[in-house]
């Protein structure tokens, strides 16, 4: 799960992380407001979007008295931020976080992750701060420091330290420096972070250390145990067609193409969407229906996947193991008279009661292509889309029969 | 011969008084085909009781006192199954098959340190299990579609795995012991510790491994193989079309920071001397292609 800038920020104050002050702002009045509360002269306007690259979009901007907080507050509100990130659609602000101005002297990068190899926490850290961290990983790879962190003691003085002046925190500064790790370590394990970046960390010209950024990821399967960053959740930055799935216990995933798919099994969507382009498609989204798929279930997966307007045809693909082809094939048959499909349908299905499915598909009336193999089946759903592009042929309606038929090559 | 369990194996099952937990013990003790494999049960509160006749125990320490069970598969819930697996490493068993899935990472960091120095092995979590076929299957694949063999299977997925199993058997190619080790970031055993146990295996002459995008253990396997395996290994791996920055489904699924996509997987695998396929169509008649 991500949460906002502004929203890390906070947690970061609790763990003793220093951030410059700051308040969140959903209208321009609040900007206003939160500019009057924190005084000064300099104040940030920056959107808060769960995309990363905002400042290159035009979405922080400095501002130098209230009426510049108020013009700059009034043009990023609203805007479709476009980054790197958002994709070409770009993301609505709604939100703004208003800080005060802060006096960099230096530029750093510092970041959490659960390194796969070690199976630890590792801490990374940089003095390219304010870049792309995946650029000065691939250019220049000597900048990054790393430390892997002992769960059972946390992250050392002696490791801190040795971070903190290998990217070139001051001396004077170092305790700080210091301090802010812990701390960080300490926010990311409590809070069960998958992910923790400040980007830039900043040294000031009084020598503070100061999180300008923050990023913070949770890890989805410990949730459970934070209802208090669960209530952090911003469904204005999810797809809606990924909160209806989850409603529904459904894995989905919106992708660009125009072929939906229904598989059982991560690895096995996954496979299906690859060989979807191995034979000329495009999938359309990524939707695991998981093990326990009922009626219910797959009709709530079709109505999803039909949601998606480029959507030309539709792919099931199930591996039958303990759920069993003909529930599967009574929800599609189920799923399909309900939604009134329109699009060609494929489906494959292999496993325990096999030809019990096949036959309920078949005996449905329904025009539903049956494939073998997950070959056939995507070169079939291919087909079928290809067919539907061309300019409708003179014959009348109702007989696609000329789709290719599924082949018995056992 | 085999890998990990065979018909000698007996099994505790923590969560056994679950809905998972019953109906896959019974399933497999099916599978067994009347061998008693499945010899005990973990759960605090039904100590003494028993399920189907399978006797019940308070601790896996009894459990393992009791009936001699020298492996134990998990299916408690996800907040306890972390601990559940330290316990069943307290107790040092031979091995953990923990199929539960949505375990929080942090637990498995903990769990994982709190492992090193101990023999016990630990498969998943988020796993399918492990099977020999014919004689023992531990964890919640279907059974009939696996068939004796010369082929070794080690996977990060479920239903895909089965599909390669599908694959194999309907060409008539058998499998000496199927291992999903499962799609979590932080887990048991990798692809690199599979491949070595099949590489030793007298019976395994080839095997297959199926991958997925995220972190990079199907190229240290990869790696490995290119110096040290002396049976051929063809490979497939899911997530070609899959976003960057995306988890798809499992929680190790995800492109990050430019790595662990497909591709690479794929390049540095064919480099190692691994023969791989971009069409999981195809993975079956990939392995009959470099056997013998």
């Amino acid at each position: 799960m991500k949460i906002h800038e502004y929203q890390g920020k906070e947690i970061f104050r609790k763990y003793g992380v220093p951030t410059p002050r700051g308040f969140p702002a959903f209208s321009v009045e609040e900007a206003l407001e939160a500019a009057k509360k924190l005084g000064g002269s300099v104040w940030v306007v920056k959107a808060q979007i769960h995309a990363g690259g905002r400042g290159k979009g035009g979405g922080v901007k400095v501002a130098k008295s209230p009426a510049e907080v108020k013009a700059n507050a009034g043009k990023i509100l609203g805007m479709q931020l476009k980054t790197h990130q958002t994709g070409p659609q770009g993301q609505k602000v709604r939100r703004l976080l208003i800080e005060e101005g802060a006096d960099i002297r230096k530029e750093l990068y510092v970041g959490m992750v659960v390194d796969r190899v070690s199976q630890r926490v590792v801490l990374m850290a940089s003095s390219e701060g304010g870049m792309d961290i995946e650029e000065v990983a691939a250019k220049s790879p000597e900048k990054i420091r790393k430390v892997t962190i002992d769960p059972a003691q946390g992250l050392s003085d002696a490791d801190a330290d040795e971070i903190a002046l290998g990217i070139g925190i001051p001396q004077a500064a170092l305790p700080q420096g210091r301090a802010l790790f812990k701390a960080l370590y300490k926010c990311f394990d409590e809070t069960d972070a998958s992910l923790a970046e400040i980007n830039p960390l900043i040294i000031s010209k009084d020598n503070q250390v100061i999180a300008l950024d923050s990023k913070l990821n949770f890890d989805d399967n410990a949730l459970f145990r934070h209802p208090e960053i669960v209530a952090l959740r911003d469904l204005d930055e999810e797809d809606p067609l990924e909160i209806e799935a989850s409603k529904h216990d459904l894995s989905y995933i919106s992708l660009d193409g125009n072929i939906a798919c229904m598989v059982n099994g991560a690895g096995l969507a996954m496979a299906t969407m690859d060989t979807i382009k191995l034979f000329g498609g495009s999938p359309a989204n990524f939707l695991d229906v998981g093990g326990g798929a009922t009626a219910e279930k797959v009709t709530a997966a079709f109505k999803i996947m039909l949601s998606n307007r480029k959507v030309k045809a539709i792919l099931v693909n199930i591996f039958g193991g303990i759920m069993k082809c003909d529930t599967i094939a009574a929800g599609v048959v189920q799923a399909a008279r309900e939604v009134k499909l329109s699009v060609p349908l494929v489906v494959r299905m292999k496993g325990t009661n096999e030809d019990l499915g096949k036959k309920i598909l078949k005996d449905s009336g329904l025009p539903i292509i049956s494939a073998d193999n997950m070959a056939d089946a995507a070169k079939s759903v291919v087909a079928a889309v290809k067919k539907a592009a061309k300019p409708k042929p003179k014959a009348k309606p109702g007989k696609p029969k000329a789709k290719p038929k599924s082949r018995k090559h056992l | 011969m085999s890998i990990l369990i065979d018909r000698n194996t007996r099994v505790m099952t923590q969560g056994i008084t679950g809905k998972t937990g019953m109906f896959h013990t019974q399933t497999s003790r099916a599978y067994a085909g009347g061998r008693a494999c499945f010899v005990a049960g973990v759960n605090p509160k039904k100590a003494g009781e028993d399920f189907e006749g399978i006797p019940i125990f308070g601790t896996v320490k009894d459990a393992k006192a009791q009936t001699g069970a020298n492996v134990s598969v998990i299916y408690v819930p996800p907040p306890f199954a972390a601990a559940a697996i330290e316990e069943a490493v307290e107790a040092d068993l031979d091995l953990v098959i923990c199929i539960t899935e949505g375990v929080p990472v942090r637990d498995m960091v903990r769990t994982k340190y709190r492992m090193q120095g101990r023999r016990t092995l630990l498969v998943g979590p988020n796993c399918p299990g492990v099977i020999t076929p014919d004689e023992i299957k531990i964890g919640i694949m279907p059974g009939h579609i696996h068939k004796k063999g010369p082929v070794g299977v080690v996977s990060r997925s479920g239903t895909l795995t089965y599909e390669a199993v599908g694959q194999l058997s309907e060409l008539g190619l058998g499998q000496s012991s199927c291992v999903g080790i499962g799609g979590d970031p932080v887990n048991g055993l990798k692809h690199i510790d599979v491949l070595k146990m099949f590489n030793d295996d007298p019976k395994t002459e080839a095997v297959i491994m199926v991958g997925e995008i995220g972190g990079s253990d199907e190229e240290t396997a990869a790696r490995w193989v290119k110096q040290h395996m002396r049976k051929p290994v063809v490979g497939f791996i899911a997530g070609i079309t899959a976003p960057p920055g995306k988890r798809m489904g499992h929680a190790g699924a995800i492109i990050s920071g430019g790595k662990g996509t497909a591709q690479e997987k794929l390049a540095v695998m064919e480099e190692c001397g691994i023969k791989v396929t971009r069409n999981p169509a195809e993975m079956g008649r990939t392995l009959r292609s470099v056997l013998r």
